[in-house]
């Protein structure tokens, strides 16, 4: 088991190295150098040079990234030009809203995903099944950032049970509250979760379709299981793989979709960040921002690699993976 | 049998499956619309009518007018040509850099292999999306930065797809027989590869340019991608949330176009999955 | 209910299974018959598609939704195809048990071994898990798996393919049940793997006095290991006898051939090997009549209408002598669906 943790952990640390190095080294290689694209073409040279001055730009590439990295690891983070505060301070506060908003928007999915799913993989070919197909045809074909738009038009601007956007904080003394802030992440984390769960449902229906004809469940059956308890012996965990395999996948879209969604709904968090950083030519803010991301993005993966150790002994005990 | 009256008995065939059938009828009108509306629409999407802004449908404007009063009609007519070429575009970019990559991979294995694969799942880590509004950002937001965006992570699931495909493949007996009769590899790739994985690559073809319909409207939404004065169905959408209250309707037409579309292509891609499927194990 | 002392164990009468395909309905069984006494081994061997494993699934009440049966099947007298799901549970695994081909793929890859045998002991006996883990080693021990202690929570990817195969012989055996069906078991298996396997399996069902329905493509199989065989070809038995009688001759003109086509040691060089003439027919095509028709030399009109009914065989003279009294008449009997079987006796 050890060796398999090792070699995963081995993995992760370094697709992070390298993902840092992707991400310091795109933004290096910019029409122009970094002042440049910040301050735009209107700058005047002083104002150019002062700002090379403090990017440190006269410095090689190398020592630059060195110092980024090595501030990353302390827990010290750059500076953002727009806003003149450490982007991990910024960051912080934003991922306030994002990451509740990803949990609630996952939670949904998971849940909803795996009950349609195994419904409609035991229901195979009925009016049932056919139903939950049709309906996740629907949502992998519906843009997310329509859907909230509907969501809006429906429950803010007609129903006016919820606001059409923003986010009143978490602490009541802002005005906000518990309650409050998470009303206003139900339309978006609705809108989230609807592609989701419409690619995880077709994936659970056809992992469990593809397990129950399976030659063990022929076996298991032989022994006198009845249908429900070979479904939940044997080929729940089985199917369980590749499911976790696209949930983990779906980590990472997840995080990119709420780019999109925060901006329908105007919340602050990350995915505005990083969009008006991006509109604000805040480069220091971007490149903290994406690597944050990234960061995330390859730490779930390297859980569900985990996860896999957990499920499939044959990962254990070192046997080739199927 | 000529290969004539073979490929019309193919279609024939082709169209008793209804989600094909269904999904092609889709896409059919979607390229007929693009190519209509090269020639002709209700009113030329330029045309700006101010007096009648925000105008309900009617016998002169059947889907309405936006806030600047051009006709709905019109720009989603238009607004498929944006569409169909960001699809084909990066699709191509995905099918004619990713797939050689994916089949030298197969054909060199080795370190080749190792290193192609590695770089390829290196891309997926990083969230695509997130990556074309970088790129926009840096080079300026619009039609080209967009579809290069999306083509350039289009490259490496072709690879993927190609390479584990070509390796199934390669571990037949017949290409063993082929190097055995001393065909060089890039023949083999060639003659008996390539055509055998033709059929995984225009299923994931028609999933991805569906999915590259998508991005491109979520960039055009955000303003990153189409700009104006050419219409994009994505940007649509934006300009209609600001007249969420006094204008509903115009959030819904071009969502139900893009949905539409990508509903199409995904019937169409679940069609040829299952016909194009040697194993054809399943009972109707 | 005890049944009566000269119920058999299983009876199958008429037995039809219909299938449905995007073809249409196709008749894939067409009409088995057979008892089999407790200790009674039999062997059922016919090619792929003949519809020996299809026999075995209806036995067991395992064939897909999409299949029909009719006919009877009885197992100590009680009406199998009239019985509800839950019931046919209770007795799957504790009265009638199956093993399998791919001993690979026939264990889930996810469990330990010891939770797969101890399953159907806490399913029909109600056993605890400690109990139940414990029992799994004696079973262990009686397939002779060794070092079956250390192997209880070994997963089946860690064990060859013969020690999976004992592992499905000690699940199928745990509640000792009255009947035992293995199709194919050692198809998938080494030869000299295969010998220990087939030899476990007569020692343990001579053991527990189990009656052993034994499924192969491979006639010499057959000889060492049942006292009677049945041959199938085309959905239905064609030929039924001891196996000793039937090795002696064949009279059926597919049996006939099959005997003929087994190649032996000592032939001269450049014999040619004997084989069928024409192909085994599709099941979509199977005839009305004898689906053997198109391939044998004694075809008659009557052989393509319908399938020829059962004709009994005497048997030999030095045969009737040597069988063992006490058993029913209907075992030792030779029976052949074919009109010309005397033809065929007389060319042997």
């Amino acid at each position: 088991m050890s060796s398999f943790v090792l070699q995963r952990f081995f993995s992760f640390f370094v697709t992070l190295a390298v993902t840092s190095m992707v991400v310091f080294g795109v933004l290096e290689w910019l029409p122009g150098n970094a002042a440049q694209v910040i301050l735009g073409e209107t700058a005047t040279p002083e104002s150019l040079a002062a700002m090379e001055e403090k990017l440190g730009l006269n410095q090689p590439a190398l020592s630059r990234y060195v110092a980024w990295v090595g501030g990353l690891l302390q827990g010290q983070s750059g500076i953002s030009i727009s806003y003149d505060t450490p982007t991990a301070v910024l960051m912080m506060e934003r991922m306030q809203v994002t990451l509740p908003l990803a949990i609630m928007a996952m939670s949904v999915t998971i849940l909803v995903a795996l009950c349609l799913g195994l419904y409609a993989a035991s229901k195979q070919n009925t009016a049932g099944d056919v139903g939950v197909m049709t309906f996740s045809q629907l949502g992998l074909a519906v843009p997310n950032f329509w859907l909230a738009i509907l969501l809006i038009l429906l429950f803010a601007v007609h129903l006016q049970w919820v606001s059409a956007g923003g986010f009143p904080g978490w602490s009541a003394e802002d005005g906000g509250g518990f309650w409050a802030g998470t009303a206003a992440l139900i339309l978006p984390a609705m809108a989230l979760a609807a592609v989701q769960t419409a690619i995880l449902t077709r994936v659970t229906r056809s992992a469990v379709i593809e397990s129950m004809s399976e030659d063990y469940v022929r076996t298991a059956r032989a022994k006198g299981l009845s249908k429900q308890q070979v479904l939940w012996r044997h080929v729940l965990r089985n199917a369980m793989i590749p499911v976790v395999t696209v949930m983990g996948l779906q980590f990472g879209n997840l995080i990119t979709s709420a780019i999109v969604i925060e901006n329908v709904f105007v919340l602050p968090g990350i995915g505005r960040l990083i969009f008006q950083a991006i509109a604000n030519r805040d480069l220091i803010v971007v490149r903290d921002v994406v690597m944050l991301l990234s960061a995330m993005v390859i730490l779930i993966n390297f859980f569900i690699d985990l996860l896999y150790a957990l499920i499939d002994p044959r990962l254990k005990t070192g046997a080739a993976a199927v | 049998m000529s290969s004539a009256q073979t490929f019309t008995r193919h279609v024939q065939q082709a169209f008793k499956h209804r989600s094909f059938a269904a999904g092609a009828v889709i896409v059919l009108v979607l390229v007929l619309s693009a190519a209509l509306s090269l020639f002709w629409t209700p009113y030329p999407v330029a045309d700006i009518d101010i007096p009648n802004k925000l105008a309900t449908a009617s016998a002169q404007h059947w889907f309405g007018t936006d806030s600047l009063g051009r006709d709905i009609a019109s720009l989603l007519l238009v607004g498929s040509q944006n569409s169909l070429l960001v699809g084909f575009i990066a699709v191509g970019i995905g099918l004619g850099l990713g797939v050689p990559l994916g089949l030298w991979a197969s054909a060199q294995r080795g370190w080749v292999e190792e290193v192609v694969m590695r770089v390829a799942d290196f891309t997926f880590a990083f969230p695509a999306l997130l990556s074309a509004i970088l790129l926009t950002a840096i080079y300026g937001p619009g039609l080209v930065v967009s579809i290069t965006a999306i083509g350039i992570f289009n490259i490496p699931v072709f690879a993927r797809i190609t390479r584990g495909a070509a390796n199934a493949v390669w571990s037949r007996d017949f290409t063993l027989a082929a190097k055995a009769a001393g065909k060089s590899k890039w023949a083999i790739t060639w003659e008996h590869v390539l055509p055998n994985v033709a059929s995984v690559l225009i299923v994931q073809a028609t999933v991805q340019f569906a999915i590259a319909i998508l991005a491109e409207a979520a960039l055009s939404y955000l303003g990153l991608g189409t700009q104006p004065p050419n219409p994009s169905w994505g940007r649509m959408l934006n300009e209609a949330q600001s007249q969420m209250f006094q204008a509903p309707m115009l959030a819904v037409y071009p969502g139900i176009a893009i949905a539409l579309a990508v509903l199409g292509l995904n019937l169409m891609g679940d069609g040829l999955r299952d016909l194009l499927d040697p194993r054809l194990s399943r009972t109707r | 209910m005890t049944p009566a002392h000269n119920t058999p164990l299983l009876s199958v009468r008429n037995l039809r299974v219909a299938l449905q395909t995007s073809h249409g309905q196709l008749e894939a069984l067409r009409g088995v018959d057979f008892e089999m006494q407790r200790g009674e081994t039999l062997g059922l061997i016919g090619e792929s598609g003949c519809g020996k494993s299809l026999t075995a699934l209806a036995i067991m009440g395992l064939l897909p939704d999409r299949a029909t049966v009719s006919g009877s099947i009885a197992l100590h007298g009680s009406e199998l195809t009239q019985m509800s799901e839950d019931t046919l549970c209770t007795l799957r695994g504790a009265r009638m048990a199956m093993i399998f081909q791919e001993p690979m793929t026939a264990l889930n890859p996810l469990h330990p071994i010891w939770k797969q045998i101890a399953e159907p002991l806490q399913l029909h006996q109600g056993m605890d898990l400690v109990s139940a883990k414990a029992r799994a080693l004696e079973l262990l021990d009686r397939v002779q798996l060794p070092r079956a202690r250390e192997r209880l929570d070994n997963y089946p990817h860690q064990l060859s393919g013969g020690q999976r195969q004992r592992v499905m012989i000690s699940m199928a055996l745990a509640c000792q049940p009255d009947i035992l069906i293995a199709d194919e078991p050692t198809t998938a298996l080494d030869v000299t793997v295969q010998k220990e396997v087939l030899a476990l399996i007569r020692q343990l069902v001579a053991e527990d006095g189990m009656g052993l329905l034994l499924i192969s493509h491979n006639l010499g199989l057959m000889r060492d290991q049942v006292e009677r065989v049945m041959v199938m070809y085309g959905g239905a038995v064609v030929e039924s006898a001891y196996t000793k009688a039937l090795f002696e001759r064949r009279l059926h003109p597919y049996t006939q051939g099959l005997f003929a086509a087994q190649p032996q040691l000592g032939l001269k060089r450049g014999t040619r090997l004997q084989t069928i003439a024409g192909n085994v027919p599709e099941i979509f095509n199977w005839p009305q009549g004898c689906a053997f028709a198109d391939r044998c030399a004694y075809v008659k009109d009557s052989c393509r209408q319908a399938l020829p009914p059962i004709e009994l065989v005497p048997q030999m003279a030095h045969f009737k002598e040597s069988q063992e009294t006490d058993k029913p008449r209907q075992l030792a009997e030779h029976w052949v669906r074919c009109p010309e079987w005397q033809k065929l006796e007389a060319a042997a």
